[in-house]
């Protein structure tokens, strides 16, 4: 199997979907010409020309709105979001919108859209650009949530995202683009909601997803050498969250530690463990640990930004609380 | 214009204010819920606007939208279904008195949130544009729509993209209860579409007729030159903005001068009686045959099922995996 980068995989995702559908189309800020600000959309806009790679101006409001007016006439939008951090100014069309047009209107509004965008800090842009702020978009029904770790997850992923006939939030994250994996030739699908065991153990459950998915494959590496063998579960779609392979493997160690990029209070870890201890609490054999980011917003130094984002360290010190 | 046509407009108009008037007796028993903003002295608005369209052309609009789905063709009974929460309403109960749609009508919703159904509208015109439908998207919203971000994003797309979209400002002088005039830099809502170089005009929305030329002016220019067109309407409404508003920012005899003497109902009225176009008696015959539709679009509203808990999560996806 060819080991290529999350950009690629994403990228090739893309270019399949929109050569398999004429349907299918891009718009963004500097999607086109520019070929996207992580560069994903590179060579689109001379391939596919500029009806099907639109480049929008600096209008995130109007960008998923209009991805959501044109999904209602039955074209399938692809919308960039050049980070998730810009999203908050779309937050209204996101989720008051896009999340409740379906519902709202007893199906008769269909909204087959896609909204890519890039979450994660790690590259020193300070507070207002570094947010992982994921799991606020998890909160609302009506909205599908997917976030992959993995290139294969992102090409399998966003290629059934695209053909869903749902509002999809894909998360991307910035520190991964370049991360390569396994993808298989030909045809990738991989169903939405479905969690997937990425390393099998027998001692602790480490529940994660996105950039910590690699950050926790680290730690696991490292506390084998040590005797402790860590099963990973990732989540891969925040909504619908699929438990069922959590709640397997917790009943198979009776001990978790959840690990997100972003802020523990209200996070991903406070859902899961709450899931846990609902569906599972006869198993548990310690407190469940969360590893999260600290809750300053993220600041401009290489040192401070480090010590405030998860590191392999912490997940490893977290397991061995439990373990 | 056949004299049926005629007629039907005034049926239209008709239809909505005895529309409005039996959901404020509902309101009043408790039975709407919710908000309700009425459309009652604005009905040359939205029956002009929409009587001018094709069939392919699309309409959106805002929350005071009860009027504007009765003229897309919604049936009076399932607008009224909808205000009561029923099974059989357009929503099915999901939306009530804001978010009223047919899509199959062309009527793609109320929506509730001030301007965020502009971006929307750009939307839906550039899916027309990308399949070649000449297709003008008739997108509907109050002067206070027009100082949120939405509207100027929207507006600035909209000319960059040329895209097919007639953006229709009802400009009934209050954004809730605050004044134009204490709310927006320009005091004609028209002349924030000169700063998009979007051409545009402005009419007495009281007056039916008037309404109606200057939509069909405005359609078939964006049709014909694939632009964007922006149409002020000037109108007024004779209720409170919804129900329980104290109306302190506004003086009764401004209320009562519309009332009396702009009232498009009674405007278009005369205009049938003087042109000849029908008698006063065929006019009270009419009249007396939308309160008996609306007396039994009652009854099947009220006779309705509700919705069923069990019900719940339909609609929440399409795709369940």
């Amino acid at each position: 199997m060819p080991r290529i980068t999350m950009r690629e995989a994403i990228s090739q995702a893309l270019w399949e979907e929109m050569e398999r559908d004429p349907d299918v189309f891009i718009l963004g800020e500097e999607v086109g010409l520019w070929g996207g600000s992580y560069a994903v959309t590179r060579g689109f806009y001379d391939h596919f020309g500029t009806d099907r790679v639109k480049d929008t101006p600096i209008s995130e409001a109007t960008i998923v709105g209009a991805a959501i007016g044109a999904a209602l006439t039955g074209l399938r939008p692809v919308a960039e979001l050049m980070t998730i951090n810009f999203a908050f100014s779309a937050f209204e069309h996101i989720v008051n919108q896009a999340a409740k047009l379906h519902y709202m209107f007893a199906g008769q509004m269909v909204l087959p859209m896609v909204i890519r965008t890039v979450s994660g800090g790690g590259r020193q842009l300070a507070a207002t650009h570094s947010q992982t702020p994921d799991v606020i978009f998890a909160h609302f029904p009506g909205l599908k949530v997917v976030a992959p770790g993995t290139p294969e997850d992102a090409k399998g992923l966003l290629k059934s995202s695209i053909r869903s006939n749902d509002p999809i939030l894909f998360i991307e994250s910035a520190t991964l683009y370049s991360s390569r994996g396994e993808v298989p030739d030909g045809e990738v699908l991989i169903p939405i909601g479905k969690s997937k065991v990425q390393r099998v153990g027998k001692d602790v459950t480490i529940v994660t997803y996105s950039k910590m998915l690699e950050t926790s494959m680290k730690a696991a590496d490292q506390l084998a050498q040590e005797g402790i063998e860590a099963e990973i579960v990732d989540l891969r779609t925040l909504r619908p969250l699929d438990m069922e392979p959590v709640i397997a493997s917790f009943k198979k160690t009776n001990r978790a530690v959840i690990v997100e990029e972003g802020w523990r209070s209200f996070g991903i870890g406070a859902e899961v463990a709450s899931r846990i201890y609902e569906e599972a609490f006869d198993y548990l054999d310690a407190p469940i640990q969360r590893v999260a980011q600290k809750e300053v917003p993220l600041p401009y130094n290489r040192t401070l930004e480090q010590f405030a984002l998860p590191q392999v360290e912490d997940v490893i010190r977290a397991v061995k609380e439990v373990a | 214009m056949e004299k049926n046509d005629y007629m039907e407009l005034f049926h239209q108009m008709l239809l909505i204010r005895l529309v409005e008037e039996q959901a404020t007796l509902l309101y009043q028993q408790g039975k709407v819920g919710g908000f309700l903003h009425l459309y009652i002295g604005q009905e040359a608005v939205s029956t002009g606007i929409i009587s001018s369209r094709q069939p392919d052309d699309r309409v959106i609009t805002a929350y005071r939208d009860h009027g504007v789905a009765i003229n897309c063709g919604i049936p009076v009974k399932v607008v009224l279904a909808e205000l009561l929460g029923k099974v059989t309403g357009c929503s099915q109960g999901r939306g009530g008195s804001m978010h009223m749609a047919d899509v199959n009508q062309n009527f793609w919703g109320g929506h509730a949130i001030v301007g965020a159904h502009l971006p929307i509208a750009t939307g839906l015109a550039l899916g027309d544009r990308y399949k070649g439908r000449d297709a003008v998207t008739i997108c509907m919203f109050g002067d206070g729509a027009t100082n949120i971000g939405y509207f100027h994003e929207a507006l600035n797309l909209s000319k960059v993209w040329n895209l097919s979209v007639l953006w229709v400002c009802e400009n009934n002088h209050y954004g809730m209860g605050t004044s134009v005039e204490r709310a927006s830099a320009v005091s004609e809502i028209r002349q924030k579409a000169e700063g998009y170089l979007i051409p545009n005009s402005r009419v007495d929305g009281m007056d039916l007729m008037k309404v109606r030329e200057a939509a069909q002016t405005a359609i078939d220019t964006v049709r014909t030159n694939k632009t964007p067109y922006f149409l002020e309407v000037e109108t007024y409404r004779f209720r409170g903005h919804s129900m329980g508003d104290p109306e302190r920012y506004r003086t009764s005899e401004e209320v009562k001068h519309w009332q009396t003497e702009e009232d498009p109902i009674g405007i278009y009225h005369k205009y049938l009686v003087q042109n000849n176009i029908a008698s006063v008696e065929e006019i009270t015959e009419l009249e007396k045959t939308a309160e008996q539709e609306v007396e039994a679009a009652l009854q099947f509203a009220e006779s309705s099922p509700e919705p069923l808990p069990e019900d719940l999560y339909k609609y929440l996806y399409v795709d369940v995996e």
